[in-house]
């Protein structure tokens, strides 16, 4: 299945860019999502267990994701 | 109830005739700007971003929350992106009510709430040119460290599961 993982803000500093295709196995996690982004070079400076949100919903890396979901890694909230 | 994301100059005096009504014995306006220092830099400018569909989401859902758990329908918030000068309005929040104390306390759980969980961030300019991320976990020279969603446990009881239980954030 494919999913895109949107990045913001530092995260996208890191990785270079602000949107990646991944294609996961069937019954891939969160948490296996964002391994895959960890291997990716600038990745070092994401945490390995960062905030996570999948279709603009606040998720845990346990979440089973679908094919076409959108995962957003959230980096520290600052607004107000 | 309103919840917006802009990126024109906010008008309070706008949102405070939005929330008004007979009914109503007390108004509250909250304006959040940018100021000209932080943890020691001189800060020239900042830049704000978001994952604007969420963050529109998230506003909406705390705008409800307030109005529910303090028993209110006039309560509207503008956050703003883009690049703000020093002394700008970064967000704006009215808040409406029969009695003051309700008002007050609404106000402050709404700011306290898009700080906590709206995905926006915020990148400083320094006086000497450098520019970086704005990260509210870590602690800073006063040894202030703000909580995340995933850390506060102070959720409204009548809110739904949204929040974050199992993610951990990094530095909280």
């Amino acid at each position: 299945m494919n999913v895109t993982v949107l990045l913001f803000a530092s995260y996208a500093d890191a990785l270079g860019r602000p949107e990646i295709e991944l294609a996961l196995p069937a019954g891939a996690t969160v948490r296996d999502a964002v391994r895959h982004i960890g291997a990716l070079p600038g990745a070092d400076r994401v945490p390995p267990t960062p905030l996570v949100a999948v279709n603009q919903r606040y998720a845990s890396l346990e979440q089973p994701l679908a094919q076409g979901d959108e995962l957003a890694l959230i980096p520290p909230v600052a607004g107000g | 109830m309103r919840a917006a994301i802009v990126e024109t100059p906010l008008d309070g005096a706008n949102l405070l005739r939005e929330v008004s009504a007979p009914a109503n014995g007390a108004a509250i306006l909250f304006i959040g700007t940018v100021r000209d220092v932080n943890d020691g830099r001189a800060v020239t400018g900042i830049d704000y971003s978001a994952y604007s569909a969420m963050a529109r989401r998230e506003l909406e859902s705390i705008v409800q929350e307030a109005s529910s758990r303090f028993d209110t329908t006039h309560v509207v918030v503008e956050h703003r992106l883009g690049t703000l000068d020093i002394g700008e309005a970064s967000v704006a929040i009215a808040v409406a009510h029969s009695r003051r104390a309700a008002a007050f306390d609404a106000a402050r759980f709404v700011i306290e709430e898009i700080k906590r969980r709206v995905p926006i961030w915020k990148r400083e300019h320094y006086s000497d040119g450098a520019r970086e991320w704005v990260d509210p976990t870590r602690a800073t020279g006063r040894g202030v460290v703000e909580t995340s969603p995933a850390d506060a446990g102070d959720e409204p009881t009548n809110s739904d599961d949204r929040e974050p239980r199992a993610a951990r954030t990094p530095g909280a």
